[in-house]
């Protein structure tokens, strides 16, 4: 972790990121020091390389679209305002919190979390998991332990259940609507980030 | 349904009268250990020609200890039957009332014609065989994830709601033994102890039957579930603990902290006994493909040893074969045919089903006893105790655990929590055990009444209750592949995430679980061929047979390796019977199997009879499905269905039932859309599985199906 004393002054723009993401000062401090030991070369920005470095999400089936989802299309660095507000998404929600801050909805809603995990499958961003994309994701998690035609069938499959205007692909309504009896509220949440 | 209950108060009277010694020899006294079986020494009557050949004679005591077993649970069984019969009954009345009314009524006619206490529950027969399988059964169909997601609450409320009852109990009703000194002043603090020890166990049996009848949300069944099994470990220690206290001279410190450390030993140790044990079991069962018909046989060995082992040494049995049955199953199941999964699945259900029934229904027999001693206020402050110090742990342990949780446990949830807490076989076996003293009989009295009490009027009343506060009914749909992809892809984002940030969390542990066991536990534990799976192909599988199951006719897989050459076609034609059937209509009747009463749930009994009516005819010609997009193929397999159906009866498990004609747009539609797919697969396969599956090239269509193909090899 950050070899110097950090205080939270040292982080730039902290109360507006506090008041944007709604993490605590702890938190935010706790969060800085990561991102300045993932940051390696100290640049201030971090590269898809130094998210590389952590063996285990080299490791993970879809940690590339992890990564991925960190950086905005077309950037190649991220800065730590866009990593917190990313990390924001996985605040759990808190259901008496009291709106000071931005009027629209909180990184870590449902519907925020939701459109997260969305943007992993949909990473042509338009708006729509094609069979494509849902086999590509597929094959990522199962690997090489099942054959094409599984894949094929249990794609086929998911996008039957899910797919209510028959487009043959899923849009973020039909995500959403496959998802109501899963409790994302406490799946996509660390707790450790109240 | 008049005549089963007229038929069953005729057994109870034939019991009765076999109960009947002839004047030789008197009923053994009382207060020996009670033992199960009648113990009269019945004579052989015969018809008796002075020096000639017995042309006619009956020999009851050479067959008596068997024959009195069975007619206990043939009673049993027809007291089960006349209860599912009985129209309206089962909606007011929970099950496991009325085998203890049943059990009332043989114990009164026992009684009545002997004169004499009829026989009672012994420690040892519950112990030893009936407890284990309600146990196993419970600990087999266990759900997983849901449980380990809530352990830590279920571990706060069985280990510490536990002792917190115990201690509050024991002490109170020291405190009104004190009071009420003239009539209860001889019953010692240690007794008090040790009555609360046994008094204050939630019951899984009795849980399970009466939650079974009310269907709650999950996650208060797997708390009310779990505490109910975890808790035995402590009940055990401190019954133990007590016991030999009472035994001791003097007790010191040292002998409680001593006790604190058993707590730990028993329920560990019981752990390790049920993993070693359940490791070992899906060894086996890796290596049984060759004999198929005994692979059922270890499950049940396996987890009995575990449960023999762990009470031989005085530890947790019921942790042990819990543990026993949730290690084994994922390996078993990958093993095994699917005839023998369901073979598995069935006895298990039939075992624990007829183990539940015996116990309620000797519950009640034993209710009719020579000497009960009474005493008001002992008996209704017990009950009052049990009842308050129920509440408050509960209310208590939930304020704190909330805090640490993320789906609160509500209050309404809390009410059914502790108001479920039922008391069953388990307390009464175990005040039967207590050395003697004068006060043993006022025990078992109260032990009696508060599981009656419970059992009846708590049993009864929760429902009403529940949907009174209308508590989140358990939803009843399965997990659809949808909602098992997205979980997956969202677990793994958390663990990535988790990375990222630095944290170990719950993910974590489940990820490096999950490595673990991917990488050492499988590759060693299950078949070479069937190690790809992964849980969403499980689900898939899973999803495919329930419905199967679930549907109208539900005809089981017919597993091929029945027969001498691989016959494929019939298995495409079934599976691709399943596959379009899914296609059609994949929403509606999912169900999970996590029932008492059956093994998959037929909202009718009327649908059960029809595969089992096909089982009688195995030479019966094959009606072929109605699929007319593929019905020309199906022809083609008549012929090597009746080569089939002259195999012998020990390997087929028949039923192949006609569906009702579906839809047919959908089907080509289907076939169409994983057309293209089919070509480059064709040659995939054939690197991929072994040489046994010979599928010529051109049922492109099926192929798709082929990994149940794989399960079933």
């Amino acid at each position: 972790m950050g070899s110097s004393s950090s205080s939270i002054d040292n982080i730039p723009n902290a109360q507006e990121i506090m008041q944007e993401t709604g993490f605590s000062a702890a938190h935010l401090l706790r969060l800085y020091e990561r991102f300045q030991f993932l940051d390696r070369d100290q640049t201030g920005k971090l590269r898809p390389e130094d998210f590389g470095a952590l063996r285990e999400l080299a490791m993970n089936p879809i940690g590339d679209r992890i990564i991925g989802a960190f950086f905005s299309p077309g950037q190649e660095t991220v800065d730590f305002p866009s990593f917190v507000r990313i990390l924001a998404h996985f605040r759990p929600t808190d259901s008496n919190r009291t709106r000071e801050g931005p009027q629209q909805e909180p990184a870590n809603s449902r519907t925020r979390k939701l459109k997260f995990a969305f943007q992993l499958y949909d990473q042509d961003r338009d708006g729509k998991i094609s069979r494509a994309e849902l086999l590509q994701v597929l094959r990522a998690m199962l690997g090489l332990q099942v054959t094409e035609e599984q894949l094929q069938s249990i794609a086929e499959r998911a996008i039957q259940e899910a797919d209510l205007d028959k487009d043959d692909a899923i849009s973020f309504d039909e995500f959403r609507k496959s998802l109501e009896k899963v409790n994302i509220e406490h799946k996509m949440s660390i707790r450790f980030l109240r | 349904m008049a005549a089963l209950w007229t038929l069953s108060l005729l057994f109870s009277t034939c019991l009765g009268c076999l109960g009947l010694t002839p004047p030789a020899e008197l009923p053994q006294p009382h207060n020996q250990p009670p033992s199960l079986d009648f113990n009269s020494s019945d004579g052989g009557l015969s018809v008796d020609l002075p020096m000639a050949l017995r042309v006619f004679s009956v020999d009851y005591h050479h067959v008596q200890a068997p024959f009195e077993i069975v007619l206990w649970i043939m009673l049993a069984s027809l007291a089960k039957l006349g209860f599912h019969w009985s129209g309206r009954v089962p909606a007011v009345v929970p099950e496991s009332c009325l085998l203890i009314m049943v059990g009332l009524l043989v114990g009164g006619v026992i009684y009545g014609v002997r004169h004499s206490a009829p026989p009672t529950l012994s420690a040892d027969a519950f112990f030893l065989f009936l407890l284990p399988p309600i146990v196993l059964d419970a600990g087999y169909f266990l759900p997983g994830r849901l449980f380990f997601e809530n352990l830590g609450t279920i571990l706060w409320y069985a280990v510490l709601g536990t002792l917190w009852n115990v201690l509050g109990i024991g002490l109170s009703l020291y405190g009104v033994c004190v009071l009420a000194q003239s009539s209860l002043g001889d019953v010692s603090l240690l007794h008090c102890l040790l009555f609360g020890s046994l008094i204050a166990a939630v019951d899984p049996v009795a849980v399970l039957s009466v939650f079974q009848e009310m269907h709650v949300n999950e996650q208060l069944h797997i708390l009310v579930f779990g505490e109910s099994l975890l808790n035995d470990a402590v009940t055990v220690v401190l019954y133990k603990l007590f016991e030999s206290f009472l035994r001791l001279p003097s007790v010191s410190g040292l002998d409680v902290l001593l006790g604190g450390c058993r707590v730990v030993v028993v329920g560990l140790g019981g752990l390790f006994v049920g993993l070693f044990f359940g490791l070992v079991a899906a060894l086996t069962s890796r290596f049984t493909s060759r004999a198929q018909v005994i692979a059922p046989l270890f499950v049940f060995l396996y987890s009995y040893l575990s449960y023999l082992t762990s009470e031989m040494l005085h530890l947790s049995g019921i942790m042990a074969i819990v543990t026993c049955a949730v290690t084994m199953k994922q390996y078993v199941e990958a093993n095994v045919s699917e005839r023998s999964n369901t073979s598995i699945q069935y006895f298990l259900k039939m075992w624990s089903s007829v183990s539940e029934t015996l116990i309620f229904i000797f519950l009640g027999v034993s209710t009719i006893q020579d000497v009960h001693m009474w005493s008001w206020p002992f008996v209704c402050s017990t009950l009052l105790l049990c009842l308050v110090w129920r509440a408050t742990g509960v209310l208590l342990l939930t304020a704190v655990v909330n805090k640490l949780r993320r789906n609160a446990v509500t209050f309404r949830d809390q009410f059914i929590i502790a108001y479920g807490g039922l008391r069953g076989a388990i307390c009464f076996s175990l005040v039967f055990l207590i050395d003697d003293f004068p006060k043993k009989r006022l025990f078992i009295t109260t032990t009696i009444v508060v599981i009656l009490f419970t059992v009846f009027v708590q049993g009864m009343t929760i429902k009403p209750l529940v949907e009174l506060l209308d508590v989140k009914r358990k939803k009843r749909a399965l997990p659809t592949v949808s909602e098992e992809i997205h979980s997956r892809l969202i677990d793994h984002l958390l663990a990535g995430i988790e990375d990222v940030v630095g944290y170990w969390g719950q993910h974590y542990w489940k990820d490096k679980f999950e490595q673990f066991n991917k990488k050492y536990l499988r590759r060693f534990l299950i078949r070479e061929d069937h190690q790809a799976r992964s849980s969403i192909l499980r689900v898939y599988q899973e999803l495919e047979r329930r419905e199967q199951r679930g549907e109208e006719e539900a005809p089981p897989i017919v597993d091929p390796r029945s027969h001498s050459r691989p016959l494929l076609p019939e298995e495409m034609d079934s599976i691709r019977r399943i596959l379009s059937r899914n296609l059609q209509n994949f929403n509606n009747k999912q169900m999970p199997a996590y029932s008492r009463h059956t093994l998959h749930q037929d909202t009718t009994t009327g649908k059960t009879r029809r595969p089992l009516h096909r089982h009688q005819s195995l030479g019966e010609r094959y009606t072929c499905n109605t699929i007319t997009h593929w019905s020309q193929e199906d022809r083609e397999f008549d012929g090597s269905h009746r080569v089939r159906a002259g195999l012998s009866r020990s390997h087929t498990v028949c039923s192949i039932s006609p569906r009702p004609i579906l839809q047919d747009s959908s089907i080509p539609a289907a076939s169409a859309q994983t057309g293209p797919a089919d070509p480059k697969s064709s040659a995939a396969r054939e690197d991929r599985i072994s040489p046994q599956h010979q599928i010529p090239v051109g049922r492109a269509p099926k192929k798709h199906l082929s990994f149940v193909l794989e399960n079933e090899k």
